[in-house]
């Protein structure tokens, strides 16, 4: 049994939350506290194996561990196939991380049909969780499809006014642009006669299968406009502030903390080592976009009167930041952009949490109606700061280590790019300390925030655990980026084999000169 | 000529023992009382199911892969085979999810069950049939059937309507399709597929005429899968007749029309070339698109489930346009995972439509969701499967489809095609949200749900997820009666 258990670690990984599903399912529907302790319980018990798989993960090791493989589908022969790099494995992380978060979160704001709440909940923790392990094209659109059909409901059912406008818009954009993969996933099937990732990989960079130029660039295209409007790079991002301000505070969480970082995945997984070639071609115009990104991303923020708002057009430039690391092509670029995923999906689910905590006290989100919470309200608004600054990118909190990284990669790759993205770091200060002066400062300007309680335990413990994880990550993020270095170095050989990029790499990172 | 042997007849065993079953329920129907017409449901249950049996009990014959029999006018091939069980998997659901709605509507006459067992007959023939006429015969029978079986509603000028048109535009069709028959047979001197194949062997033999023929046949089947432009009929038949057998309309005649397709484009007349290609592959985009944007406007579930079943038969055409190995098999692999589903969302519908069907429109599911939790999710099943969400059977029956198309490098095609079902998931979700996102209190039936329909619901769940996660099995099925067809 527990052999078993050690070389299936992925599998139990990825469908234990499927089990605290199937278990909702046969709780009574008025127990709703029974079924709030199972879905904490099975994500916490998510969360401590994904801790296993991380500790256990060894950073000398190239190529994919944990890796199981059994046939599944006999016409055409698809594979079962499961396995964790330095890319997925942080991933897998982050997500079993946010998840008990966005449980206890939803704690007592969730009171209508919490069963099927919870139920979608978990369920969607096994589409994400799948998206970042499965090995088989296949294998990773069947989590990447099914994942919707929970979050979509998440939205619709337990989101506010404009919620089901928000859940079909999600819906079919997401759609559009996996129907393109579907097609670049056949395709490449029927040139490989696979669908196994490493399989392809391997008949691609050995050119037994060489791509044309032509079929490259197309091929490129229908993946990357996929993983473009799910990251959402700029103009591909109509979708998300509307089904972020919609969706209820755990739909935000998960959706941004997640649900983007599988765009970004997607790149970096499959665009950047099937499509080398094609790649470098459109870098020049995917990293204008991604800086586009950031500068609109940041001055939309500035505006928003809604601090929801504010926080979903955040995570535009933020993951503009992070598309921009990707196509630096070199180390410290990409790197960068993997810990900043992992960084913006703490933080802004960080936020996303902190404003449901006020929405939940005041039921309303407009930046109008505060004013001087920092005198009623000091815990919260303590950790609220300590989360701003993380977001925006302070030394020694997690968003630095990320944002430095890539804006290092980015000047090595072209001095425009890191300059034009430094701009967006101010912007980011700019619109966050502006939000929080607002919020917090001043005078107490609307007499029914007077009364407003602070944080309790549980919203306490949520935001501990929050707080630990940006220090740490912060201070001492080498356990992180000690296991990247491999498979980053693996992505790049690939893009890079003749690249002008790659030629400029200097010494890696900076932390790798002390080592 | 024609020599009858007493062991052809049990090449068609499924055939003769349903219309023994379907006399039997015609006899017995006088001498039930009116409040137990459901043992006649049982009785023609337990005649699929011998069928089915009988299925078995063909497939197992020993010999070569195509097995003719009556001088080559029908073949017990696995083709056949599958097609059967097929149309009998549809028969049983349709009997089981009608037992109750016919109580409750008060139509429970016999007939019901003969003539549902008696189009079922006729739809196996025309999957069995490897001769022009006894093809022909086989969509008569069938045909004659269904006309009566939409206006079984006697009473309602709806139910009516909808058998006059399909009644006037499904003989205009069948006209159709005999009248290439005839230009078949004046040209070549035969009706029979196989001798057409070595009489029309390459392109350059054929005559003009033979194009025409040809055209002429498409015509006619393309009125039975309802294609674009030959579609008019079918939401107002679909409407208008009661719902369990527009579940069965939906999907038996279909894919019966479907067979006969494969067997005569695929197969006989193959080598008819780009022509044959071009039409199928026109005739599918404008299908699927058409069938989906029209079902974007539609405020009534069965009218949309009707448009939607038009854009499906889109689908199916880009496997036929595939062809090949690979594109049969597909369509026999989708066709099965569209049984399952459609059938499932139909007679879902008969029953939540209440006494005289009069919830259908979408208005009046709002709100299910809290008082019917798992009707509603079973609803969702089905119509997320018709959308093609993965894990279900309507993803990998699309997704067979589509690999085929791209191996023959429709590549265009397939985009339109995958575009076109995103087009689909708005208005299939468009019945969810009804049922799960808006607040009120539903006009729909909130009866229980009956055992019969309940285990037909059962059936199609389960299928559904079945062939969505493990299809390996029915991928064998369907690729081993493919092999008859080049």
């Amino acid at each position: 049994m527990m052999a078993w258990l050690q070389n299936h670690s992925l599998t139990v990984l990825t469908f234990l939350p499927l089990a605290g599903t199937l278990l909702i399912a046969f709780l009574r529907r008025d127990a709703a506290k029974v079924i709030r302790w199972v879905a904490l319980i099975f994500s916490l018990l998510t969360f401590l194996l994904a801790i296993r798989v991380f500790v256990d993960f060894s950073p000398h090791q190239a190529g994919m561990q944990f890796v199981e493989q059994r046939p599944w589908i006999g016409e055409p022969p698809i594979n079962y196939t499961l396995g964790v790099d330095g890319l997925s494995v942080v991933l897998i992380l982050l997500t079993a991380f946010l998840t008990p978060l966005a449980v206890l979160a939803s704690w007592t704001s969730i009171t209508s049909r919490v069963k099927e709440f919870f139920a979608f909940l978990l369920a969607l923790e096994t589409g994400m969780i799948g998206v970042f392990v499965a090995l088989d094209l296949f294998l990773f659109f069947i989590f990447w499809e099914t994942m919707l059909i929970p979050m979509y409901f998440l939205i619709g059912v337990w989101g506010h006014e404009r919620r089901v406008y928000a859940a079909v818009k999600f819906i079919l954009y997401t759609m559009i642009g996996s129907a393109l993969m579907l097609v670049g996933i056949l395709y490449i099937y029927n040139v490989t006669g696979t669908f196994d990732f490493q399989a392809i990989l391997r008949q691609l960079s050995t050119g037994e299968y060489p791509l044309s130029g032509a079929a490259q660039t197309w091929l490129f295209l229908a993946f990357f406009v996929a993983f473009a409007i799910k990251v959402p790079l700029f103009p591909f991002h109509t979708w998300l502030p509307d089904a972020h301000v919609e969706a209820p505070t755990a739909g935000s969480v998960i959706l941004a903390g997640v649900l983007l970082k599988m765009g970004t995945y997607g790149l970096l997984r499959f665009c950047l080592p099937f499509f080398p070639q094609a790649s470098r071609a459109f870098a020049p115009i995917i990293s204008v976009l991604a800086i586009i990104g950031i500068l609109y991303g940041a001055l939309v923020s500035m505006v928003q009167p809604d601090l929801k708002k504010l926080v979903a057009y955040s995570s535009v430039a933020h993951l503009g930041f992070v598309v921009l690391g990707i196509f630096a092509f070199n180390i410290s670029g990409i790197e960068g952009a993997i810990y900043q995923m992992v960084n913006h999906g703490v933080s802004t689910g960080a936020l996303f949490i902190l404003v449901g905590m006020l929405y939940d006290r005041r039921h309303t989100r407009l930046i109008k109606e505060f004013g001087g919470l920092a005198t009623i309200l000091p815990v919260y608004s303590t950790f609220f700061m300590i989360v701003t600054l993380s977001s925006l990118g302070l030394p020694m909190l997690n968003g630095f280590v990320g944002e430095f990284l890539i804006i290092l990669g980015a000047f090595r790759a072209k001095v425009t790019y890191g300059a034009l993205a430094a701009v967006g770091v101010v912007l980011a200060a700019v619109y966050l300390l502006w939000m929080y002066q607002r919020v917090f400062y001043g005078e107490v300007t609307n007499e029914k925030n007077r009364s407003l309680p602070d944080c309790d335990l549980r919203e306490k413990i949520i935001l501990v655990a929050v707080v630990v994880v940006i220090l740490f990550m912060g201070i001492y993020p080498q356990p992180f980026l000690r296991r990247m270095d491999k498979s980053v170095a693996q992505v790049l050989q690939r893009v890079g084999q003749s690249g002008p990029y790659y030629a400029l790499q200097a010494p890696a990172r900076p932390t790798e000169r002390t080592r | 000529m024609i020599t009858f042997q007493p062991a052809d007849l049990i090449r068609i065993l499924p055939e003769v023992i349903l219309s023994a079953f379907a006399v039997l329920v015609m006899v017995l129907e006088p001498f039930i009382p009116a409040g137990r017409k459901g043992f006649l449901a049982w009785t023609s249950l337990v005649g699929v199911i011998t069928a089915g049996v009988g299925v078995l009990e063909t497939s197992l014959l020993p010999g070569k892969e195509r097995i003719l029999a009556f001088g080559g006018m029908v073949a017990a091939d696995h083709f056949a085979l599958y097609f059967t069980a097929l149309f009998l998997l549809v028969a049983g659901l349709t009997v089981l999810g009608s037992m109750n709605y016919l109580e409750r509507d008060r139509i429970n006459h016999g007939e019901f069950y003969a003539l549902v067992l008696l189009a079922t007959v006729g739809m196996c023939f025309m999957a069995a049939s490897t001769d022009l006429m006894m093809i022909f015969l086989g969509l008569e029978v069938s045909s004659i059937s269904t006309y009566v079986l939409a206006g079984f509603k006697r009473h309602e000028v709806q139910s009516n309507e909808a058998s006059l048109k399909y009644f006037l535009l499904g003989s205009f069709a069948t006209a159709f399709f005999l009248y290439g028959i005839a230009f078949v047979y004046g040209l070549t001197g035969t009706t029979n597929l196989l001798a057409l194949s070595e009489r029309l062997a390459r392109p350059s033999q054929w005559p003009l005429l033979a194009h025409v023929a040809l055209i002429l046949m498409f015509v006619g089947l393309a009125f039975k899968v309802s294609t674009v432009p030959f579609q008019i009929w079918t939401p107002d038949v679909y409407q208008g007749a009661p719902a369990p057998v527009t579940a069965f309309l939906s999907v038996g005649p279909k894919a019966a029309a479907f067979a006969v397709l494969l067997r005569i484009f695929l197969g006989g007349m193959a080598s008819a070339g780009n022509l044959t290609f071009w039409v199928i592959w026109l005739s599918a985009i404008l299908t699927m698109s058409l069938g989906n944007l029209a079902a974007l406007a539609q405020s009534n579930a069965k009218r949309m489930l009707a448009y939607s079943s038009i854009a499906h038969a889109g689908y199916v055409l880009v496997g036929i346009a595939a062809g090949g190995p690979e594109g049969t098999s597909a369509v026999l692999f989708y066709l099965l995972a569209y049984a399952l589903m459609n059938v499932g969302a139909f007679v879902m519908i008969a029953h939540l439509a209440g006494t005289g069907e009069r919830s259908t429109n979408i208005e009046d599911y709002t709100g299910l969701a809290f008082q019917r939790p798992g009707i509603a999710a079973c609803l969702s099943v089905f119509l997320l499967a018709l959308a093609g969400f993965p894990t279900t059977a309507g993803f990998l029956g699309k997704f067979y489809l589509f690999r085929a198309a791209v191996h023959s490098h429709l590549i265009g095609l397939t985009i339109i095609a995958l575009l076109n079902s995103v087009v689909s998931v708005y208005y299939y979700l468009h019945l969810v949200v009804a049922m799960y996102m808006r607040q009120g209190k539903t006009e729909a039936s909130t009866a229980a749900v009956p055992w019969p329909l309940g285990a037909a619901l059962a059936v199609s769940v389960a299928g559904i997820f079945y062939l969505g996660l493990y299809p390996n099995h029915f991928l064998v099925l369907a690729r081993f009666a493919s092999n008859p067809l080049p």
